[in-house]
């Protein structure tokens, strides 16, 4: 087990608007740094998170701006988890097939990027649907 | 606040766009505007210069997506120069490689539409 990674847990709970994207950004960033990862997995998590939360934003609440997004992290053994919870329309991500892309290139197709980006960029992504019509999007990064 | 801003500067036919800062679901519509501005003056040859963009998600790479072809179907293309390895490493995870010009610096870009 690596002793240098500190055991955490925090709490942000924003509105659903993009504006709060960089605010989002920027609780991973200072979070996973408190928890001492190594820089180019932050980044990973970092655009994971926000591809996550733009879905929210975009497909739970439909822009919306009423809506609340819950981001949870915790940090233990070895895990850097991050569960983000919404109260949005049922948005399974699981469910979206793996774009072959080339084919997506040259079919010009717009949009779903961002769930392939999460799949590549963590080692594990979940979803649940949870009591209260809630959504929840659980993203895992070994460390 | 998202620090973000597009600036555009003019070499011959070639448009360059200068995005700078952090490009996401919030500020991929100003991003969008510059390229609704350029397709309005019929300018369709363009290269983006990315030296000092920090950041992209799919929401920006979406938007290079949603013009590409407009700008190619006019006898223009829009290239790529100057991005930091990071940037890049997003823009190669979704494949554009096999598609989009990238090169090192922007006056190689330049030169390539003025080689056409």
């Amino acid at each position: 087990m690596n002793t240098k990674i500190k055991q955490i847990h925090k709490k942000l709970k924003v509105k659903s608007t993009t504006d709060n994207l960089s605010r989002i950004r920027d609780f991973i960033h200072q979070t996973a740094m408190e928890c001492k990862l190594p820089k180019e997995k932050i980044g990973d998590i970092i655009l994971a998170v926000d591809e996550a939360c733009t879905n929210v934003i975009k497909h739970a609440y439909k822009y919306s701006p009423e809506g609340e997004i819950d981001i949870d992290i915790k940090c233990k053994n070895n895990r850097f988890y991050v569960i983000i919870t919404d109260k949005g329309e049922k948005f399974d991500i699981t469910l979206i097939p793996e774009p072959d892309l080339e084919k997506y290139h040259k079919e010009k197709r717009v949009g779903g990027l961002g769930i392939f980006l999460m799949r590549k960029l963590m080692d594990e992504v979940k979803y649940s649907h949870l009591s209260g019509n809630r959504n929840r999007v659980t993203l895992i990064k070994y460390l | 606040m998202t620090e973000f801003n597009v600036q555009t500067r003019t070499e011959g036919s070639v448009q360059i766009l200068y995005v700078k800062g952090y490009l996401d679901a919030h500020t991929a519509p100003e991003l969008e505007d510059a390229f609704n501005k350029l397709i309005d003056d019929k300018k369709y040859k363009v290269v983006v210069n990315l030296k000092d963009l920090n950041y992209i998600s799919s929401a920006g790479l979406g938007v290079f997506m949603a013009y590409i072809e407009t700008m190619r179907e006019n006898g223009g293309d829009i290239k790529f120069s100057n991005l930091k390895k990071e940037v890049f490493n997003i823009f190669d995870l979704l494949g554009f490689p096999m598609l989009y010009e990238f090169y090192d610096d922007e006056k190689e870009a330049i030169n390539k539409f003025n080689e056409q």
